[in-house]
């Protein structure tokens, strides 16, 4: 029971950082990237070249995944995403899933289309008893980096000028950029630490969520759904959004496996329908 | 009686004058119905077009005339495929043509009972709802093997001659001309459709909802007629290939079709009613040329086709039907402006 709650709260994390990039995005420059799985896909295949085949320790691993799916999310933001911003919707989907498509089909013809596994090290492996319940090491390190990385994001976003503008550009771009944000620059930059921090999340979450060329297809509606039911409000929504599906999805798995994922689909719907702008957004609309 | 108003009149001859049949379109129609007796070898790649363009053609209705992005219209379309695969399979209805209808008519209900989801919301929320539609139709045929063979797909279907006559072969000349035929009349359906009153109030709610309803138009009920259509369009569609191909598997509810379908569209444009049936004609044979070099990447140019699409541009890419549709709109309004001088001088 209790180890079923620690591994949905280890997943609903993963998943937080995975699409927390998007949810700002998101509610910054109204755009809707369905190609941010193809960054945390990036991140992931990064760290298994990096770990399995030049041998580089996981730890140092994992910085490196986060600045190469940045540098990455960074390029592919100034050279091609800036274009698309102010087309129609109908315009950034078909691009972002023509992004999608594309990226999966190159890492399949680059990697192979079979799962790969990222070789974690012993120390990581196995688990600790702790009262009678067994809790994987791995799971651990991967709540208690989470939980960090949330602390500091949401510190970065109350107590830092920079995350002060992005509140500003997120709650009134036009406004914000009257008084003088560049809110061009300051998306820029919060795209590449968005991309960068999937991309964190697809080389931890490699063993977890399992790594293949279809990842970003596979999860697309996983981050969607985050940021949906969460809100682009605050950090907090999509927190809590990624805890809620992060649980209900392992505790689904566990207690009703024939229904599968049927549940969240549903939920996910149910939510759009009573709350169209999210479970813990506090503004009605903008 | 006094005769109705000057308005009422412009718009009831603006209707029939784009409602008039253009020469090119003769020539479209002449030219699919030829390649029954022309192209032979070729009907298992047309038959394939035929249902694809369908399938095209339904998507358009809700996207090019009431504009509603849909990421999920392969639920109808899987839908109707199951429907038709399962009425064949356990026998219940043999004959093709009746099980077409009721897997159209079973779509359709789906159809209006998902529609009410899509009222709501911005094009973000429609999109993950559509999306979660089809993801959950396919979870639940995937669950449920019982019924549907699960992820090894329906097999062990066996589809009845058409109308108890015309048996489907393996070279797909049943199967082209049954499926053209459907298309055809389908496609007059839709056509009256997006030319009566009722076609033109959509385009109204597309471009401007807000002040549609100031009008007086109740943009809900459109917006819920025309999907329950589509849905039913798209559900055929399905059964067409179901029936076609004699399987039914998981892969009809993939989040690909889906989007291979706006692929489709876009290419031929969307917002006139041949966009999807050209379309489907370039992306087939685009998809033969390119799979045959690289069968396994083949998405990386789908990808590639879409991305290239939107930098560039969606209008600039679909002017090249520009000039035609430009030459057919010049005829029309040069009967419609003869008409109208008539009509005056009749006063």
């Amino acid at each position: 029971m209790l180890t079923i709650l620690v591994d949905g709260i280890a997943y609903g994390m993963l998943l937080f950082v995975l699409a927390c990039g998007l949810a700002v995005t998101l509610g910054l420059m109204n755009f809707v990237n369905l190609a941010h799985g193809s960054f945390a896909m990036a991140g992931g295949y990064i760290t298994v070249v990096l770990v399995n085949r030049l041998g580089i320790p996981f730890s140092a691993s994992l910085p490196i995944a986060f600045l190469a799916s940045a540098a990455i999310g960074f390029v592919f933001e100034r050279t091609l995403y800036v274009h698309v911003y102010r087309k129609s919707p109908l315009d950034q989907v078909l691009f972002t899933i023509g992004l999608v498509f594309m990226s999966v089909a190159a890492v399949d013809y680059v990697m192979g289309s079979s799962q790969v596994f990222v070789r974690i090290p012993d120390i990581l492996q196995g688990k600790f008893d702790v009262f009678g319940i067994g809790i994987g090491r791995y799971r651990l390190l991967i709540i208690v980096i989470c939980g960090l990385l949330t602390i500091a994001l949401q510190s970065i976003l109350s107590f830092t000028r920079f995350g002060s503008r992005l509140r500003a550009a997120v709650d009134d771009s036009r406004v914000a950029r009257g008084l003088g944000i560049n809110v061009n620059r300051v998306f820029a930059l919060t795209f590449a630490f968005g991309s960068g921090l999937a991309g964190l999340g697809g080389a931890l979450g490699a063993e977890i969520l399992g790594l293949d060329p279809t990842f970003p297809l596979k999860f697309m509606i996983y981050f969607l759904i985050v940021v949906t039911v969460g809100g682009t409000s605050s950090m907090t929504g999509p927190f809590l959004a990624s805890l809620l599906l992060g649980i209900s999805d392992v505790a689904g798995k566990y207690y009703v496996p024939t229904l599968g994922a049927f549940v969240i689909y549903t939920i996910m719907i149910i939510v759009l329908i009573w709350r169209p702008q999210g479970l813990f957004s506090r503004t009605a609309s903008r | 009686m006094t005769p109705p108003p000057v308005a009422v009149r412009t718009a009831t001859e603006w209707l029939a004058a784009r409602a008039r049949w253009h020469p090119l379109e003769v020539v479209f129609w002449l030219a699919a119905f030829a390649a029954i007796y022309l192209l032979p070898n070729r009907h298992l790649i047309l038959t394939e077009i035929a249902w694809l363009g369908l399938f095209a053609l339904s998507l358009d209705l809700i996207l090019g005339y009431a504009g509603i992005i849909s990421l999920g219209h392969a639920a109808f379309f899987g839908f109707g495929a199951y429907t038709a695969a399962l009425l064949a399979k356990h026998e219940i209805l043999d004959e093709p043509v009746l099980a077409l209808l009721v897997s159209g008519c079973a779509a359709m209900a789906l159809g209006f009972v998902t529609s009410f989801l899509v009222l709501r919301g911005s094009d973000l929320t429609r999109l993950m709802v559509t999306l979660g539609v089809a993801l959950m139709l396919r979870e639940l045929a995937n669950r449920n093997g019982w019924l549907t063979g699960g992820a090894d797909g329906l097999q062990g279907v066996s589809i009845k001659p058409v109308l108890g006559l015309f048996r489907f072969d393996m070279y797909g000349h049943t199967g082209y001309t049954y499926c053209l035929t459907i298309l055809f009349v389908l496609f007059l359906i839709a056509r009256r459709l997006v030319n009566s009153p009722f076609g033109l109030s959509l385009l109204s709610v597309k471009t401007n909802p807000l002040r549609s309803s100031a009008i007086g138009i109740s943009v809900d009920a459109r917006l819920i007629a025309i999907y329950t259509v589509a849905a039913g369009y798209a559900g055929i569609a399905g059964a067409l290939l179901a029936q076609t191909t004699a399987f039914a598997s998981l892969e009809v509810f993939s989040f690909d079709r889906s989007a291979d379908l706006l692929l489709v569209l876009i290419i031929g444009g969307a917002g006139y009613l041949y966009g999807g049936l050209i379309g489907a004609i370039i992306f087939k044979f685009m998809q033969d040329y390119l799979s045959v070099l690289t069968p396994q990447y083949w998405p990386f140019w789908i990808g590639l086709v879409l991305v290239v699409i939107v930098l560039v541009g969606r209008e600039r890419i679909t002017s090249w039907t520009a000039p035609i549709r430009i030459m057919a709109a010049r005829l029309n309004w040069r009967a419609l402006a003869r008409r109208i001088v008539a009509s005056t001088e009749r006063l």
